[in-house]
């Protein structure tokens, strides 16, 4: 239900602003001023183009593989867009309330990598297969790192539920599990009552900090991102895998990749910074990790937890697109490099560390 | 091995350079930088922040000796066709009608001997080189700092500068009709010979062959030696401010600033749109690069 209720709407006023912030920001990166014409600012701009792009013809090229070419975006979008169904909006709206939500995100989002191939083998385009053999590659390449960095912090909250490992990070594990300082009970600190930052993952296993930047550097490629957007390269490729479709279905490939990022982002979250709950610990009497988490099921609660997820999520997305605007586009050998050389070793690496420390947990 | 662990060193600094400096301009993005005299001394000052000119809005101010659009004064030209002589490119279009008698003085006092049929410069063509004001011997001829013409219509970019009504060309052609009979038959009168060799004798330019005016052409061409004996004025780079004669020519001192500019565009538009049916057969004769062939209408 949250899916239709909350995330479709959401995404669509997602991806309008932060396309809008995308070129913001690339602009400033690039003492540009960005887009200024339409509306306040230009906050319009995004609309303008939407509208645009909806007038525009549906082209199917003569030689293309007609059938899959047409569901091609669809199937791209639908994988995506599948995968926020187990993402919990709130501490008292969960979402899809599946046990192995985890697991089913990190195989629908490799779907996705399926629409894509279907795009550009049956775009009949020599771009188009160059991009979707390109994103085959990378996402064999980089599933590895992120379901290992995945698996350390399912290993540290012991399920795979994300709703659970929502709970875990914050005053509401009280009762249900003792988060100590930096995860170490010899310290004999209890932070489960002070909540706040110190009960988020990163900090609860410090480890998974380590883990935190693998999973945040493969979210990258898998969305297809710079400095990991080999699959569209515009300066190589035209626009990749997207380049022989205009009109709706493009903006519906373009809505599955501001989709994906927003996925990774809310995934990131979840696993790794608190998911929706508050940074503020409490601190003796002034109990603020009580008063901006709220009650699960109360106003209060779905509001705060709501606005800290989505928050940090967007942070996320922030992020990202600086990163975007920061590197230059890797090359294939480098991203085989980096993928296999340094993120998977690094990544099993710290997989066993995570192991290791959940025992120094209980 | 070790090499391995300095990579990854290398590039956990290299990347938190690199973000340290795209944050760094997001920082900075709060100033904009201010449009400065690039004479000024403090021009390489201010270097952090916006630099993007947003350009319809404000635009970089333009030298004041800066070539860009042509602008000919009509009432200060002498039509001595020197400048459509000197163009490299030949843009502009003069079609002389000579004058029976003088019939004013420019502003500088040179007297006007012939009137313009057409005068018309194709800024399409234009290769700014600004040689035809430095020929021009009254000065009419300018380059002004108008820079912002695009048209949809390529056609629109030749600008008319002539200001005579169909009628009054008509006029003008059959008085020196008249005239050039009168004073054949003068000569006539006086010695037969002289009639049949004169045009023969005296071949006229090349360059601007007018079927029309292909009689008085030999007397032009004299007019054009008496001009040029004249002590002419110097060129200078700098355009002077012209007396004007005529209140819709206060264009081109709108060219000023930009503000003007933007309406001033529109304003030109009325005076070239005017001859426009006149010209538009020419097009297709002037791809063969005569120009003479042209008024043959």
């Amino acid at each position: 239900m949250s899916t239709i209720l909350f995330f479709l709407p959401f995404l669509l006023l997602f991806a309008v602003l932060a396309i809008y912030a995308e070129r913001k920001v690339s602009a400033f990166i690039q003492d540009r001023y960005g887009p200024m014409e339409v509306g306040y600012y230009g906050i319009l701009q995004t609309v303008a183009d939407l509208v645009k792009l909806l007038q525009k013809e549906d082209i199917v090229p003569t030689k293309a593989d007609r059938k899959l070419f047409l569901i091609a975006p669809i199937l791209v979008f639908t994988f995506v867009f599948a995968g926020f169904a187990v993402v919990p909006v709130t501490s008292g709206w969960e979402g899809a309330p599946i046990q192995t939500g985890v697991f089913f995100l990190l195989a629908i989002v490799s779907l996705d990598t399926i629409g894509i191939i279907m795009a550009g083998w049956a775009s009949n385009n020599k771009y188009s297969l160059f991009g979707a053999m390109r994103s085959a590659a990378q996402i064999i390449s980089y599933e590895v790192p992120l379901t290992l960095s995945v698996l350390s912090v399912v290993m540290i909250s012991q399920t795979l539920d994300l709703q659970q490992i929502s709970i875990q990070q914050g005053v509401h594990a009280v009762g249900q599990e003792t988060n100590y300082l930096f995860g170490i009970k010899a310290l004999g600190i209890d932070v489960t009552e002070i909540g706040g930052f110190l009960t988020w993952n990163v900090f609860r296993v410090p480890i998974l900090f380590i883990t935190w930047i693998i999973f945040f550097i493969t979210s990258l490629a898998e969305s297809n991102r710079a400095p990991f957007d080999l699959p569209e390269a515009e300066s190589e490729l035209v626009a990749g895998f997207q380049t022989e479709y205009s009109g709706f279905r493009w903006s519906l490939l373009m809505l599955a990749e501001y989709g994906m990022m927003l996925l990774v982002s809310f995934l990131g979250v979840i696993l790794f910074l608190g998911s929706w709950n508050s940074p503020l610990p409490n601190i003796g009497s002034v109990r603020l990790a009580d008063w901006t988490t709220g009650e699960i099921g109360t106003l209060s609660g779905h509001l705060w937890s709501a606005f800290w997820l989505i928050a940090k999520a967007l942070l996320m997305v922030l992020i990202q697109i600086w990163v975007r605007w920061t590197y230059p586009r890797i090359r294939i050998d480098q991203l085989m490099s980096v993928g296999w050389k340094y993120l998977t070793p690094i990544a099993l690496f710290v997989l066993l560390i995570a192991a290791v420390w959940r025992l120094f947990m209980i | 091995m070790t090499a391995y662990f300095k990579n990854i060193g290398n590039s956990i600094s290299t990347l938190w350079t690199g973000l340290k400096l795209t944050l760094g301009h997001i920082a900075k993005a709060t100033h904009t930088v201010q449009n400065k005299d690039i004479t000024s001394d403090n021009y390489f000052d201010d270097q952090d922040g916006i630099m993007t000119v947003a350009y319809p809005h404000e635009s970089i101010p333009v030298p004041d000796n800066g070539r860009y659009r042509l602008h000919n004064e009509i009432d200060d030209c002498i039509v001595c066709d020197k400048c459509a002589k000197i163009c490299p490119v030949d843009c502009i279009d003069i079609e002389p009608i000579k004058a029976v008698n003088t019939f004013g003085k420019t502003s500088d006092g040179t007297p006007k001997r012939i009137y313009a049929a057409k005068f018309d410069i194709n800024m399409a063509q234009c290769c700014f080189c600004g040689l035809c004001t430095t020929v021009c011997p009254t000065e009419c001829l300018t380059m002004t700092k108008a820079y912002d013409f695009s048209e949809y219509d390529v056609a629109d970019h030749t600008y008319s500068f002539a200001t005579m009504t169909p009628l009054e060309i008509l006029t003008k052609k059959q008085e020196l009709e008249e005239h050039e009979k009168n004073k054949a038959a003068a000569k006539t009168a006086s010695s037969g010979v002289s009639k049949a060799a004169r045009p023969v004798a005296k071949p006229r330019p090349v360059s601007k062959p007018k079927l029309n005016t292909s009689e008085n052409k030999e007397p032009q061409a004299g007019k054009n030696e008496e001009v040029e004996n004249k002590p002419k004025p110097k060129f200078k780079p700098k355009m002077k401010p012209k007396i004007k004669t005529s209140g819709e020519k206060a264009e081109k001192e709108g060219n000023e600033n930009k503000k003007n500019q933007a309406e001033d565009t529109p304003k030109a538009k009325p005076v070239m749109k005017r001859p426009k049916p006149v010209m538009r057969p020419k097009k297709k004769s002037s791809d063969n690069d005569e120009k003479g062939d042209g008024s043959a209408d």
